[in-house]
């Protein structure tokens, strides 16, 4: 595995994979009564938030200290950059502490890229303007491997893996719907997905597709009815308004009659079928009430693997000996 | 990332290890001599637990598991009821994490009743340094509070840097620091043997 963690598509399939078998393992000490391992002791994680995050922030800081790792938690807001320090003085800040791994979240599309080149530590991309966002795309990962019984110790994983080890999502049908124009997740689940041997199927309206599109490995269709009774996996996107500065659509109640989840769709949805949300939802927008609250619904399934999968990376990139460069 | 190899094949472990059997290695226990010593360590067991009651056995993967399910399938022959065995994986304890890229972890799986109140025997495949050992320790004060804890390995080869010392020896092997000892076990590498040879520079800190 590489130092840094940027980009899905720096993940081969063994990298996924080793991820996912970790995050298993990792995932049954939530069970235990004491919930903390020493690997990470003496290091340090900086969590460092350009942009408004719930989930992901806190997340990754359980993650970190449920490894003992040492946390500092660094927010723009109320910080020397709403002074005017530029990412590289940041950086050169956290550099003088001694930052061991950098978790960024910056609106700016190859931010954590940048910050790359400027620190030791492994930088941890928590997602970057409209590019990636990873260790989403690899927590949906898991959460699909689990629910589809293709993890490690289940027995029914593929004939010839190992005690503990998982396979991959092969054969599985992916439909991600909505706002993909601007999603880090949706690009990172591509990638990502796509290593693991899933079909990936696009749909949302021609005007929230990237221009690009057809370059990823992925199909793109624009008819949520058609898509749903071929799907194993539906993963629904929120509109983000807040990166809208055109008009992308008529109103957001057309959009919502056309690609947004009701239970007449759900029902349209193989029995064995699941519905991934990345959160935050807009209920009644992209998918209503009733689907995010059915058991078929892993919305909160979600953000208890967010934690597993991310002590799985920074136990990759820190527990080790420091990679050659 | 540590080379990963097919698995299922024999000698594939399942942390992606293979354990190439080297030609300038010699055969110091046979099927039959292992199979002896478990039989003895079960009766030992047996003995300085009276009847094995409350015993928790937890190997040591990757080795020490089978080893456990063995002494377990064992005790129960004797003792005629089922004893609680699992496994303890202790990679996020070890004390040389930082000195090699990130391990595969292993499984840690303890038997539902718990540890607490149980007499533990942790089970190895070879005891040397010790330091996997008192890794294991640290694993289970994490998991609970048993009331004793005795270990059991099938070769004790020395060169203890701890002071840590086994309760119950399948062969006690004396060795040189140059030279390696190998546990083979039918589960995982398909034969049940174990060899000594010279390790050749390069191979690290074979066990």
């Amino acid at each position: 595995m590489n130092r840094h963690l940027i980009s899905a598509a720096d993940l081969s399939r063994d990298d996924a994979l080793l991820v996912l078998d970790t995050a298993d393992e990792l995932a049954r000490i939530s069970d235990r009564p004491i919930k903390k391992l020493p690997t990470l002791r003496g290091r340090t994680v900086v969590n460092l938030f350009f942009e408004d995050s719930t989930r992901t922030r806190i997340s990754f800081e359980a993650a970190a200290k449920r490894l003992s790792a040492d946390v500092i938690n660094f927010s723009a807001k109320g910080s020397s950059v709403a002074k005017g320090e530029s990412l590289k003085d940041t950086a050169l800040t956290l550099e003088a502490m001694g930052a061991d791994a950098v978790v960024i979240r910056h609106n700016a599309s190859g931010a954590p890229h940048r910050l790359a080149e400027w620190v030791r530590g492994s930088v941890i991309n928590a997602g970057d303007g409209a590019h990636e966002h990873p260790t989403q795309a690899l927590l949906d990962a898991f959460t699909i491997r689990r629910r589809f019984g293709r993890s490690g110790g289940s027995g029914t994983g593929p004939p010839g893996a190992g005690p503990g080890r998982g396979g991959a999502l092969d054969g599985l049908r992916v439909t991600i719907v909505g706002d993909i124009l601007h999603s880090r997740v949706a690009r990172s689940n591509v990638l990502l997905l796509h290593t693991l041997g899933a079909e990936v199927l696009l749909v949302a309206p021609p005007t929230l597709l990237p221009v690009a599109v057809d370059a990823w490995p992925c199909s793109v269709g624009y008819d949520l009815d058609a898509a749903l009774p071929k799907s194993d996996v539906v993963m629904m996107l929120r509109l983000q308004q807040e990166r809208m500065n055109a008009a992308f659509f008529p109103s957001v109640r057309e959009y919502s009659r056309r690609y947004g989840l009701d239970s007449a769709r759900m029902a349209q949805l193989p029995e064995r079928a699941i519905v991934m949300h990345p959160g935050p939802m807009n209920r009644g927008v992209e998918i209503a009430a009733g689907v995010a609250d059915s058991p078929r619904s892993t919305v909160v399934e979600q953000v208890a693997n967010g934690v597993s999968v991310r002590m799985a990376v920074l136990y990759l990139l820190l527990g080790g000996a420091e990679a050659e460069q | 990332m540590p080379a990963q190899s097919a698995s299922g094949e024999p000698g594939a472990a399942r942390d992606g290890t293979t354990r190439p059997v080297p030609g300038d290695s010699k055969t110091v226990l046979e099927q039959a001599e292992i199979g002896r010593a478990l039989t003895r360590i079960t009766h030992e067991i047996i003995e300085r637990t009276r009847g094995a009651r409350q015993v928790v056995l937890l190997g040591i993967p990757t080795r020490g598991v089978p080893l456990a399910g063995r002494l377990a399938a064992g005790l129960q022959q004797v003792e005629g009821r089922p004893i609680p065995h699992g496994s303890l994986d202790i990679t996020m304890y070890r004390d040389d994490l930082r000195l090699r890229p990130a391990r595969t972890l292993g499984r840690t799986q303890v038997p539902p009743d718990g540890i607490d109140g149980k007499i533990v025997v942790l089970v190895d495949d070879v005891l040397y340094s010790g330091r996997t050992v008192r890794a294991a320790l640290d694993a289970l004060n994490d998991l609970g509070r048993p009331r004793a804890v005795q270990l059991a390995v099938l070769v004790d080869r020395g060169h203890r840097e701890l002071p840590i010392r086994p309760d119950y020896v399948g062969k006690n092997l004396p060795t040189s620091q140059h030279e390696f000892v190998r546990v083979l076990l039918t589960e995982v590498d398909g034969q049940d043997a174990v060899l000594l040879g010279v390790a050749t520079g390069g191979a690290g800190r074979a066990q």
